[in-house]
């Protein structure tokens, strides 16, 4: 079967009132945005409601398909038959032998939904639907109709062509990319980060993205490594603006200063104050962490209060609830799994002590944290002055 | 996102067993050859007539190196595939005579895969154990040998620790048990290193890679004895006598031709100061504390290979440290090290736990200078009681 248009379904879209026109030219674009990765040429166009991709000319189907799953906000990715408007009696012959291709097995139930957007077609709405039924049924005897809950519905739309579509493959859902404000993503190479950044992404925000590196004890791989991975994010969530941030003089200095088993959650707390001080610089709205309860003990509920104390802006945790296959399950549907389990450590890792505390008590923290009041501050500062950016952006 | 090429003065490359830089005129020469004189070696005219010359004049080039017959030389893709025609084509050819091979527990991961593989096809490995400077005992080869030996496969100089093997003694032993016993060797880390001539050593096959003699990356040859049945591993339109079918890599042949010319030139004076530069790093990095030097010393090693313990200090930090005072090393050897795993020659050689993960590699080349050297040890004296001074607890 030849397929030579795609209709988009979106679901929450339908429902955002004035703002409606807003979401589906984001939409459009992000559609667009995932097509530039296919070869061929493609029509993205509004039509009453609905969002339809005209191929011009030939291109790859499963290509197409893969591709168009990766835009947030379609739910539903329907491949289009056209047809030319030649009398009504070549459409049954047409819709028959679509029938016949799509479904070789013909013990299914069925029904026929037509809309006629020109009006001045000699048949309503009504009459194609029983008239192409009975053909149907005349055509395949082991066929039958359910208008309840049929196994197909077979939709033909009466337009300037004729367009017939059966199949519904599913979309991730979600909202459109830039429908909803920027967040900053604290990005390491691990497998919960990615996924998070992927969650939020989702729900139509911008991603930008922080990484901290600790040079000599990272190695330019398992930078490599994280840009692999927000590269991955990116196919998604579209371009993604990486930061690079030097972390070693800050972790070295705390090492000095602090207790070992407290090094963890200090750390972390300065993660947050440079990734919230890059946020607010960019016009960002929140951070995203792929943070989890209990996973590790640097997220136990007291050890996400002390580094949560630290941020002034919103920490948004779409992992929190979940268990570590839960999210393992989403990074290999993603694609991120592969490039996360690569062995190449991590600056969270590198001085962990062997009994970090689990229950960090937010007091002594601070005042622990007061040992560093002598060069924190320019030492942040160095960080912050010499980041490195990356633009990342997923292309073939 | 690839950075722009340069070359810093600064760069002090001590990872040459890993590869080395290839020589301005190999360069030079690759480029005409691809650019102008491109024919097929097989084409009848005169393009191919040209690139067939290029073809024979580097096949008499190294087969004067070796003191073998030009017929001798068979080229592949690199070391990796020299070992695999060595080793498969060798077993094959001859299984009829029993199925036995001995190879030892150091070698390359081109020879253990291989014999893997091997057993899986029926044949039996025997897998000599070294010495703690990492060299087997003739005894152990003694009896290990049966009369269903088909074939020996041991490594001239490991490349982690630079170890030499008794080859010359390794094949006059196999030669005096088992005459038609096949003796492999894998010189890719010896050749241009160390003199060898196959017949007075009673080599019949031996492997070697051109990008560890500052030629290019993926070509290699495998000299086989004329007496030696191999068979073939790659077939196809029947290059290079049937043995090794696939067009000839051309540039690839003559640029590694070019490069054993230079590196042959004044060969012991080569490696003379090879020794030199090697004694004078062991020197120097011998008196910071906590360090131990793995292996031989002396001639008894290879010129151009330390293999150095640093008590405290994890090889994937010294290095990175290192790296960032513009010196490349290697941690263990560079081709198990994309994967960090410990190392089984190491290991083979008893090199206690702690040490395990705490072992760099520093291979020169006859671009090494002292300055070098010197500058490399300074830096070392620095670096290593900060890092030891930042651990895990």
């Amino acid at each position: 079967m030849e397929y030579k248009a795609f209709l988009i379904k979106y679901a929450e879209i339908g429902v955002k009132g004035k703002n409606r026109y807003l979401f589906e030219d984001r939409l459009c674009d992000q559609i667009r945005y995932a097509l530039k990765r296919c070869d061929g040429a493609f029509d993205v166009t509004k039509s009453q409601g609905r969002i339809y991709v005209n191929a011009d000319g030939d291109y790859d189907y499963d290509e197409v398909v893969e591709n168009l799953k990766t835009v947030f906000g379609v739910t539903g990715i329907c491949p289009v038959v056209q047809f030319a408007d030649e009398g009504f009696e070549k459409l049954c012959e047409d819709v028959i032998q679509y029938m016949d291709e799509v479904y070789p097995d013909k013990n299914i139930t069925f029904k026929v939904e037509a809309r006629r957007a020109r009006k001045n077609y000699p048949k309503d709405s009504m009459e194609i639907n029983r008239e192409i039924g009975e053909a149907l049924l005349k055509a395949f005897p082991e066929i039958r109709v359910d208008v309840h809950k049929p196994d197909v519905l077979l939709r033909i739309e009466i337009r300037e062509k004729i367009n017939v579509y059966s199949v519904v493959i599913a979309g991730p859902g979600g909202l459109p990319i830039g429908t909803n404000g920027k967040g900053t993503l604290l990005l390491s190479g691990g497998i919960d980060s990615p996924v998070a950044g992927y969650m939020i992404a989702k729900r139509g925000v911008k991603i930008d993205a922080v990484y901290f590196s600790a040079p000599p004890y990272t190695s330019e791989r398992a930078t490599q490594k994280v840009m692999d991975l927000a590269k991955i994010v990116s196919k998604y969530s579209g371009p993604i603006t990486l930061h690079i941030i030097n972390f070693t003089d800050i972790q070295l200095y705390i090492y000095d200063k602090c207790p070992h088993d407290e090094l963890t959650i200090i750390m972390r707390r300065y993660m947050m104050r440079i990734a919230q001080t890059i946020a607010e610089k960019s016009g960002s709205l929140g951070l995203i962490t792929g943070e989890s309860i209990g996973q590790v003990a640097s997220q136990t509920m007291q050890s996400l209060m002390a580094t949560n104390d630290v941020c002034t802006m919103p920490v948004y945790r779409p992992l929190i609830g979940m268990d570590k296959q839960e999210i393992v399950e989403i990074s290999e549907k993603i694609d991120t799994y592969e490039t996360s389990i690569l062995p190449y450590e991590d600056c969270c890792t590198i001085f962990v002590a062997k009994h970090p505390v689990t229950k960090p008590n937010l007091n002594v923290i601070r005042i622990h944290e007061n040992n560093l009041e002598e060069r924190i501050e320019e030492l942040v500062q160095t960080a912050l002055e010499t980041e490195e950016v990356v633009e990342i952006k997923w292309e073939v | 996102m690839g950075k722009d090429i340069k070359f810093d003065m600064n760069e002090v490359y001590l990872d040459n067993s890993a590869t080395t830089r290839c020589l301005p005129e190999v360069a030079a020469l690759m480029t005409h050859i691809m650019c102008e004189d491109y024919g097929n070696p097989s084409s009848m005219h005169k393009k191919g007539v040209e690139a067939e010359k290029y073809v024979r004049y580097s096949k008499e080039i190294i087969a004067k190196s070796l003191k073998v017959q030009e017929k001798e030389i068979l080229f592949t893709s690199g070391g990796t595939e020299s070992d695999n025609i060595a080793l498969i084509g060798g077993a094959y050819a001859n299984y009829r005579a029993g199925r036995h091979i001995i190879t030892t527990r150091i070698e390359h991961p081109a020879v253990l895969q291989t014999c893997a593989y091997l057993e899986e096809q029926g044949f039996e490995v025997t897998y000599l154990p070294v010495n703690e400077n990492g060299v087997i005992k003739l005894s152990d080869l003694e009896r290990a040998m049966t009369r269903n030996t088909i074939l020996v496969s041991i490594m001239h100089v490991n490349n982690e620790i630079g170890s030499i093997q008794p080859i010359a003694e390794a094949g006059a032993l196999i030669k005096r048990m088992n005459p038609n016993t096949l003796f492999h060797v894998d010189a890719i880390q010896s050749y241009g290193k160390c003199r060898i001539y196959p017949k007075r050593m009673n080599i019949d096959l031996l492997s070697v890679s051109a990008h560890k003699i500052h030629g290019p990356k993926g070509v290699g040859f495998l000299y086989i004895s004329e007496k030696a049945k191999v068979r073939p591993i790659l077939f196809g339109g029947g290059q290079q006598r049937g043995m090794r079918s696939g067009t000839e890599n051309v540039p690839g042949i003559a640029g590694m031709a070019k490069a054993v010319e230079q590196v042959y030139m004044d060969l012991d004076s080569k490696v003379n100061q090879l020794y030199r530069i090697r004694e004078r790093f062991i020197q120097g990095v011998s008196r910071i504390e906590g360090i131990k030097i793995n292996g031989c010393q002396g001639a008894e090693s290879a010129p151009h290979i330390v293999s150095v313990s640093i008590q405290g200090v994890r090889s994937e930090v010294m290095l990175h440290a290192l790296e960032d005072k513009g010196i490349y090393v290697s941690a263990g050897s560079a081709c198990s090290s994309n994967k960090p795993a410990i190392s089984a020659t190491l290991k083979a050689i008893g090199v206690e736990k702690q040490y395990l993960d705490s072992t760099i590699r520093f291979s020169f080349s006859m671009f090494t200078t002292e300055e070098e050297i010197d500058y490399t040890v300074m830096c070392m004296g620095e670096l290593i009681p900060m890092l030891r001074h930042y651990t895990r607890h």
